[in-house]
């Protein structure tokens, strides 16, 4: 009978195990607005200071996602009113260019100003990036520049694709989404721009970007069920479906193609064309 | 081929004519076509076994109605009525037990050995649902106890030896049986190398080693009261598999069961009989000491089962009712890690199986209802079926494909079977009518990217295939006198929403080098068709002469042949026994295979023949036996290869084998 007991208790015991599998409950929304986002700037004023957070530990070339705060010493809030603006600019040794970057808004929170830049290259000692900020703070408007430090990606990975189209206009399309790609149908998100002159990157609307992920390291595999990247004016961004059947190092083909339908840039994946010239990596 | 089909119970109509007289063992209820005699340890079969210590594969080969696929030397996989794993019901004494394997080199026969086995109960199409769910048939392999049977210690050591793979064999068992309490322990070891094909061909990885270890014992509570306990472990190591890309490293087998009989219940039923099961299934394929592998990678699969039965006889007037109820949970989980050439690259993972959790729960009746000079059996299984994917990242996985799929999914699975003998003076005539279901099996349902190298395509699983349900009808005529028995018979399925993977020509290849992606698929229907002639001559006391010929064909609902379906095959044996002497000659053969499809990655598998022949005699030392066979297969050294042969790797060459076995009574 302590095998039948035994048995039981395994029965039991297996019971549990599958009445327990899925607990992953949604924790309450914190108060904190920029709760897991790393503070990697601060300048400090007089009468107050401005804070510069990212959701990774430094900026990077490709797609940052930025949110800032300025904090009144006065009143020791955060000011919900400065209507900031920013202008990120390059200093080369013989030339100046800004990068690509939207408005700064505050929908979400009140306090929080964001928005996001592209940096199309890393600075070093003699060629560095400067974020040049406008707001207004009690009635006074302020600008205050901040020498910033942009790295290459750790992971070495093409995220950021700077090239001439067909059409002689030079683009420059950034990877969003998803920054934790996962073995599903992932919601896949890019920016793209249009260098209109060394200061001004306008957002490009209404184009076409095709999407085939495939492994080169497994023969080219691909996966089925991708959608192709279009503009969403709501979020101002090309959004897309994404097919992972495996983790590991995918290479994501892209093709451009404008609004009537002309490839500005990238080739269709074949036999006897293993890539395209405009891609994305992922690795995970 | 270990050829002892004389070990074959004649046919199922006439075990079931002696059978309707005095139910006693519930078991012999169930219109079995064919019941295999296996047991090594028992030294009145040995006479009867032309090959006794050859694995339980060649043991089941050599019954009428199997017939086995084979991937390379061990674990091959037994299709019935042309009809494989998935649409069989295989059962070990009565427990569910499901492979580990997504690429089925795993069947659940390859966990047992035939140390630890009495017989196989084979039935046909729905007589064999009383094992389960199927469409093709139920075999259900019983385990050898002693049964408070009066026979105090016993023991007794066996070994073999075969030179073409210089396989070994070691076995061993002890008994103690007495009036309330029984135990045996038993215990076998085989290692073979590489085997020769005909003309010295080595086979490269088809070598094995496996061990099998087992317990089982009873205690009586009271007079019409016991319980029983088995255990059994089995583990196999460096199997090869020549047919495919990859080897085994690990193939282990748990198996643990309690139960508790009792004569009778609530006074009317008789023979209750209760179980709980669990087993556990671990199976790692290993392709390391492959030469020239594009990528190399690691595909660990488990499989756990806890289940129960519980079922009893009733008898009342006429009818002899036979009710079980039964139930199971599975847990199938496989995961394949790949390794990219270049080590900088992070690994590439995927789930195989999905942690796919199977609950069945299913209730089983029969009555046999004797007539006069006839009998008439009537079955039912109705059982509540459901899938359900427990791991986020398969389900996620599977999404890929099937974005509106739900996590789980039930269905509602019946059989109904009714099957009448009638008994002509000397003709006894056996025709039935039957319909049965099944669900899809897990790979059908949830495999991800599973590649077969028969036909060398991925495949994936679809988790909304309908039900597979089958109506068939069979007919026998045997002709019976004491000396001779001819049998005729013929079995036709008609089979809704037949499973069979179809290519998707968008899908693009996991696999490095596979020809395309195939999903799982519901055709509307196919149809399978069986018939043979068997007949049993016996020429003197010592002599015995049998044959057999049977015919098949399988075409889908286009009228284009299925796979995997047998040509025109054949065998005949004559058997000699007398003053514990034994010899035997056997043939065994099969036609062209006209009727291929090279879809299905079949090609044309040419007729052949093979002759064996076998000796065998046994010695009185004191009150002990000692049991000497040797035997000598495919005499002729034919090469060849059939249309179970995956990729078409030729069988075993010349073969000698010797067989010692010495019991202690």
């Amino acid at each position: 009978m302590k095998t039948l007991k035994y048995i039981f208790a395994i029965l039991f015991l297996s019971a549990t195990f599958v009445s327990c599998s899925d607990d992953d409950e949604n924790t309450p929304a914190e108060i904190n607005p920029v709760e897991g986002l790393n503070m990697i700037y601060e300048i400090p004023a007089t009468d107050h200071t401005v804070q510069i957070y990212s959701e990774k530990q430094n900026l990077e070339v490709g797609y940052n996602e930025i949110s800032i705060r300025i904090k009144d010493m006065a009143s020791d809030k955060y000011v919900a009113n400065a209507a900031p603006s920013w202008m990120p600019m390059m200093h080369m040794e013989t030339m100046e260019h800004s990068a690509p970057h939207s408005m700064l808004t505050n929908t979400e929170e009140s306090t929080v100003y964001k928005g996001h830049v592209v940096f199309q290259m890393a600075s070093n000692d003699t060629e560095y990036w400067e974020m040049i900020l406008n707001y207004s703070l009690n009635g006074q408007q302020k600008e205050e520049t901040l020498r910033v430090s942009v790295s290459q990606p750790a992971d070495g990975l093409t995220k950021t694709q700077v090239f001439m189209g067909t059409d002689d206009t030079r683009y420059i399309l950034a990877y969003v989404n998803p920054k934790e790609p996962k073995v599903a149908v992932n919601d896949l998100q890019a920016v793209l721009y249009k260098m209109e002159s060394m200061m001004s990157f306008p957002m490009v609307e209404n184009y076409k970007i095709t999407v085939d992920p495939r492994m080169p390291g497994m023969g080219n595999h691909s996966s089925p069920n991708n959608e192709d990247m279009t503009y969403t004016s709501a979020t101002k961004m090309y959004d897309g479906k994404l097919s992972l059947t495996m983790t590991g190092y995918w290479k994501i083909n892209l093709k451009l193609m404008n609004s009537s339908g002309e490839t500005l840039k990238g080739e269709d994946v074949t036999e006897a064309n293993p890539e395209s010239s405009l891609y994305f990596e992922l690795e995970f | 081929m270990g050829c002892l089909w004389c070990a074959v119970f004649c046919s199922s109509f006439t075990a079931q004519v002696y059978a309707q007289e005095t139910p006693a063992d519930s078991l012999k209820l169930i219109q079995l076509n064919e019941v295999v005699v296996i047991s090594a340890g028992r030294q009145l079969d040995h006479q009867k076994q032309r090959k006794p210590l050859s694995t339980l594969d060649e043991f089941l080969e050599s019954s009428r109605s199997i017939k086995m696929v084979k991937r390379g030397a061990y674990a091959w996989e037994p299709t019935m009525n042309d009809m494989a794993s998935e649409r069989l019901a295989i059962t070990i004494d009565g427990m569910q037990i499901f492979g580990a394997c997504t690429d089925k080199m795993d069947p659940i026969t390859s966990y047992v050995d035939v140390s630890n086995l009495s017989e196989a109960e084979i039935g046909s199409g729905q007589q064999g649902a009383a094992f389960g769910n199927t469409i093709g048939g139920g075999i259900n392999l019983k385990l050898d106890k002693s049964n408070f049977k009066s026979t105090g210690w016993t023991g007794s050591l066996e070994s073999a030896f075969e030179t073409n793979n210089a396989m070994r064999v070691f076995g061993g068992e002890l008994s103690y049986s007495e009036e309330k309490f029984y135990f045996n322990v038993d215990g076998i070891y085989r290692k073979a190398d590489n085997y020769k094909a005909g003309g010295d061909e080595e086979v490269k990885f088809s070598q094995f080693e496996k061990y099998n270890f087992s317990i089982n014992s009873g205690y009586k509570l009271a007079e019409d009261k016991s319980i029983a306990a088995t255990l059994i472990y089995d583990e196999a190591n460096d199997v090869g598999y020549p047919a495919l890309t990859m080897d085994v490293s690990l193939a282990r087998a748990v198996i643990a069961s309690v139960s508790f009989n009792q004569d009778t219940l609530f006074g009317n039923f008789s023979n209750w009989e209760t179980k709980l099961y669990f087993n556990t299934i671990k199976h790692v394929m290993d392709d390391t000491k492959r030469p020239n592998v594009p990528i190399h990678m690691d595909m660990p699969g488990w499989s756990e089962t806890a289940g129960f039965y519980t079922q009893a006889n009733l008898n009342k007037e006429k009818h002899h009712f036979f009710f079980k109820w039964d139930g199971f949970y599975n847990k199938s989980y496989a995961e394949m890690t790949m390794y990219p050439t270049n080590s900088n690259e992070p690994l590439m993972f995927m789930l195989t199986w999905p942690d796919v959790r199977t609950k069945n729960v299913g209730f089983y009746a029969e009555d046999h209802i004797p007539l006069k000079n006839a009998s008439l059996k009537l079955s039912t299984r109705l059982a509540y079926h459901s899938n359900t994917v427990a791991d986020d990242f398969g389900l996620n996985s599977l999404k890929i494909f099937y974005p509106e799929m739900d996590r789980t999914n039930t269905r509602f699975l019946k059989s109904f079977s009714a099957q009448y003998h009638k008994m002509l003076s000397d003709f006894h005539i056996n025709g039935g009518l039957s319909y049965g279901e099944r669900a899809p099996s897990v790979s059908e349902g949830y495999g991800f990217y599973l590649f077969n190298s028969f036909d060398n395509h991925d495949y994936i699983g679809d988790p909304g295939l309908n039900t597979e349900g089958s109506a068939d009808a069979n007919l026998s005529v045997t002709y019976k006198k004491p000396i001779f028995e001819i049998t005729a018979g013929a079995n036709y399925f008609h089979v809704f929403n037949y499973i069979i993977g179809m290519v998707d020509s968008s899908l693009s290849t996991m696999t490095i080098g596979a020809e395309g992606v195939k999903i799982y698929t519901n055709l509307d229907y196919a149809q399978l068709f069986n018939a043979s002639l068997s007949g049993r001559y016996s020429i003197s006391n010592a002599f015995k002469l049998t044959g057999r010929v049977s015919y098949h064909r399988g075409v889908d609902d286009k009228g284009e042949n299925l796979p995997l379906i047998s040509p025109l095959s054949y065998r005949s044996a004559i058997d000699f026994y007398k003053n514990q002497f034994s010899a035997s000659l056997s043939i065994d053969g099969a036609g062209v295979q006209t009727n291929y499809n090279p879809t299905y990655g079949e090609t044309k598998s040419a007729a052949y023949a093979t002759l064996s022949a076998s000796f065998g005699k046994r010695f009185f030392l004191n009150d002990n036996d000692l049991f000497l066979k040797a035997g000598i297969e495919n005499i002729f050294d034919t090469n060849y290869s059939t249309y179970t042969d995956w990729n078409n790797i030729p069988r075993m060459g010349r073969n000698f084998y010797l067989t010692i076995s010495y019991s202690i009574n």
